[in-house]
């Protein structure tokens, strides 16, 4: 914690001298707690509507006047709710470990070999980032069809399989090891692959981490693709099972809150988790001699 | 153990030729120092012979065997690192035990040679820390365990003691002789500092734009430069370097200082030249209070400078002086500290001086 902010929390001055004195410190926390605010209230209001009945979703209270556990009883009991949750987290998963892999192999590849092409290679890697993602769905859906990977997990997960984003990520990062590193590994005797896993790859964990996160957080709440190539009930993944609640003239909002309520659980996690190894590898890298 | 050959060693990239064509035989056990300003090719020779550079033309021999081609990890070589390449995330036993591991040795084996190891460096109590966990030197010495106990035929440095600051670089300097006189290892050293190429070096390999300027031991290359070049790198404070006029007697010659201040030499060193570059170092450049210097012996010249600098080391006082047009650096007794624009008796030996051709080739006479 720095300056204004640990001078705010001085045990020996009051608060309201130090926000006196520093009247951009009353902004900088009046924005912060709207932002607070904007940003909490759907998530406290999904959480609310999940306990409600029926018959009360409409109304504008945060919390319930008669909460009720039977939305979640209802979703795990009559949908196949837990069914969704373990294809979302299997795709998500796999998709995330496939990025890691090879986003960083790629990347880098990219940032340490020198090799004939190399830049034209990068900057085809790099534009497919131009492209939005709503262009490729026509040659995607074109390509599972012809390869028979409708409705199939392999067909929800082909196209993350390998990011630009993550090649482009794990590059940059890449090309901050020292080549010392590398090269002392290479005299170890240790085969390139090895060099990249056991003595390149820990010191990037930040970058993973970051990447990490970014690919589950994108495939758990990814709509579009999968209701596309999906059509049996069984595969859907929760966004688009939870999508399934609304129907043509009725949306049953308290088993879709119910429902985005759990689906938060996992993505918590997630964070929770990385967020360990992002903060270790900024202190790993600051102690670094 | 092994012996070392360098035979025409050229590295280019692309257009740029870095490396020259460098020789150099290099025997069993020896403590080679490759020094240079930045720049000169010392580094990239290094790498050549680690194989971390591929060799454009030339052959490199360790031990009988030519190794141009070859992987670095089949060179038996082991190589510390000027920011000393230590595995952040893990510990300072698996940093030394790193290459054995890699080699899949025996467990008991790889625990004895880092136990070793870790005690000839004084590690013995950090083993379990990371690296982040270690002072500047002893990051240092891990990187030395770590190629101690591959028990390679070559040592090679690189600028190891860069990082450090003076009083450590002092510290570890001896450890690395004391190392290399324990273990007798083939050592290949490569910095830009004379001091450690001086005190560390069997021999002293000067190279300049990716050429060697001269082979020699510490106190042939500091006693007999073979050029300019060599003889303002090595010695500290650099030395002086004046080109004087020459005149020929006979078979004597000499050059002129100024008025009445000629240095005498032999002919053949002045040969055909109209000018010759004589070159002083500042110990053999005798700064005294004016009109008390001793009696002179013979080849000394003595004339007066004005100071321009005085700076105290505390054993001598380091002078900086104008005299004959010339700037010159000098010595007075410590306890001596003339003020600048004062006028000062310098006494030169100019049994001491070194000459050079204006080209920068060594004249011997």
């Amino acid at each position: 914690m720095s300056g204004p902010a640990a001078s705010l929390f001085d045990a020996d001055r009051p608060w309201r001298v130090a926000l006196a004195e520093r009247p951009g410190l009353v902004v900088a926390w009046t924005l912060l707690v709207i932002g607070a605010i904007v940003m909490m209230t759907p998530l406290a209001y999904m959480i609310g509507t999940s306990f409600k009945a029926p018959h009360e979703v409409y109304e504008i209270n945060l919390l319930p006047h008669e909460p009720t556990f039977e939305n979640y009883i209802f979703i795990f009991e009559k949908t196949r709710f837990g069914l969704w949750f373990v294809n979302s987290v299997v795709t998500s998963a796999l998709v995330t470990i496939s990025v890691l892999f090879f986003d960083a192999l790629i990347g880098y590849t990219l940032a340490k070999f020198e090799f004939r092409g190399r830049e034209f290679v990068f900057i085809a890697i790099l534009s497919t980032l131009m492209i939005p993602t709503e262009m490729l769905i026509v040659p995607w859906y074109v390509m599972a069809k012809n390869f028979g990977w409708l409705n199939s997990y392999w067909g929800i997960m082909f196209p993350g399989m390998m990011t630009g984003f993550g090649v482009f990520l794990m590059r940059q990062f890449f090309m901050g090891v020292p080549d010392d590193y590398i090269h002392a590994a290479r005299i170890d005797g240790l085969s390139e692959f090895k060099i990249w896993w056991k003595v390149a790859m820990p010191l990037v964990t930040p970058a993973l981490s970051a990447l990490g996160i970014f690919t589950f957080l994108g495939n758990w709440t990814a709509f579009l693709w999968p209701l596309i190539v999906t059509n049996d009930r069984a595969l859907y993944t929760l966004p688009v099972g939870l999508a399934s609640f609304s129907g043509e003239n009725l949306t049953d909002w308290e088993l879709v809150m119910a429902g985005a309520t759990i689906a938060t659980l996992p993505t918590l996690v997630v964070f929770i988790v990385f967020q360990r190894y992002i903060i270790r590898g900024v202190v790993l890298a600051g102690l670094k001699g | 153990m092994a012996s070392l050959s360098l035979q025409g060693l050229v590295k280019r990239y692309g257009h740029t030729q870095v490396v020259h064509g460098i020789d150099l035989e290099v025997a069993d056990g020896e403590f080679i120092v490759l020094v240079g300003p930045s720049g000169c090719g010392k580094s990239t020779t290094l790498r050549m012979i680690a194989g971390l550079e591929s060799v454009t033309a030339g052959t490199l021999r360790i031990g009988d065997k030519v190794v141009n081609r070859l992987e670095p990890k089949d060179r038996d070589i082991a190589m510390v690192f000027q920011n000393y390449a230590l595995y952040p995330h893990m510990s300072v036993f698996k940093n030394i035990a790193f290459g054995l591991l890699a080699a899949k040795r025996p467990k008991d084996e790889i625990e004895t040679k880092v136990k070793r190891a870790a005690e000839m460096l004084g590690l013995t109590a950090y083993l379990d820390r990371r690296p982040s966990e270690l002072s500047g030197g002893q990051r240092q010495r891990v990187a030395m365990g770590r190629a101690i106990v591959r028990d390679p035929s070559v040592f090679l440095f690189d600028e190891p003691l860069s990082n450090l600051d003076a009083q450590l670089r002092g510290q570890v300097r001896t450890e690395i002789k004391r190392l290399h006189q324990t273990l007798r290892t083939t050592t290949i050293y490569v910095t830009h500092d004379q001091v450690e190429a001086m005190t560390l070096a069997d021999r002293i390999v000067i190279m300049r734009d990716g050429r060697i300027e001269q082979v020699g031991t510490p106190l042939d290359v500091f006693h007999t430069p073979a050029s300019i070049f060599v003889a303002g790198f090595i010695g500290t404070p650099t030395m002086n370097f004046m080109t004087l006029p020459a005149a020929r007697d006979g078979v004597a010659a000499t050059l002129k200082l100024g008025e009445g201040a000629v240095i005498p030499v032999s002919s053949a060193i002045v040969g055909a030249r109209e000018r010759v570059v004589a070159g002083i170092r500042p110990d053999d450049l005798r700064v005294e209070t004016a009109g008390t210097g001793a009696t002179l012996r013979p080849g000394e010249v003595r004339f007066e400078g004005t100071v321009i600098i005085a700076e105290p080391l505390g054993t001598a006082t380091q002078v900086t002086l104008r005299a004959h047009g010339h700037e010159l650096v000098g010595m007075a007794d410590g306890r001596l500290l003339p003020a600048s624009g004062e006028t000062v008796a310098v006494t030169v030996d100019t049994k001491l001086a070194h000459f050079f051709d204006p080209d920068g080739a060594r004249l011997r006479g």
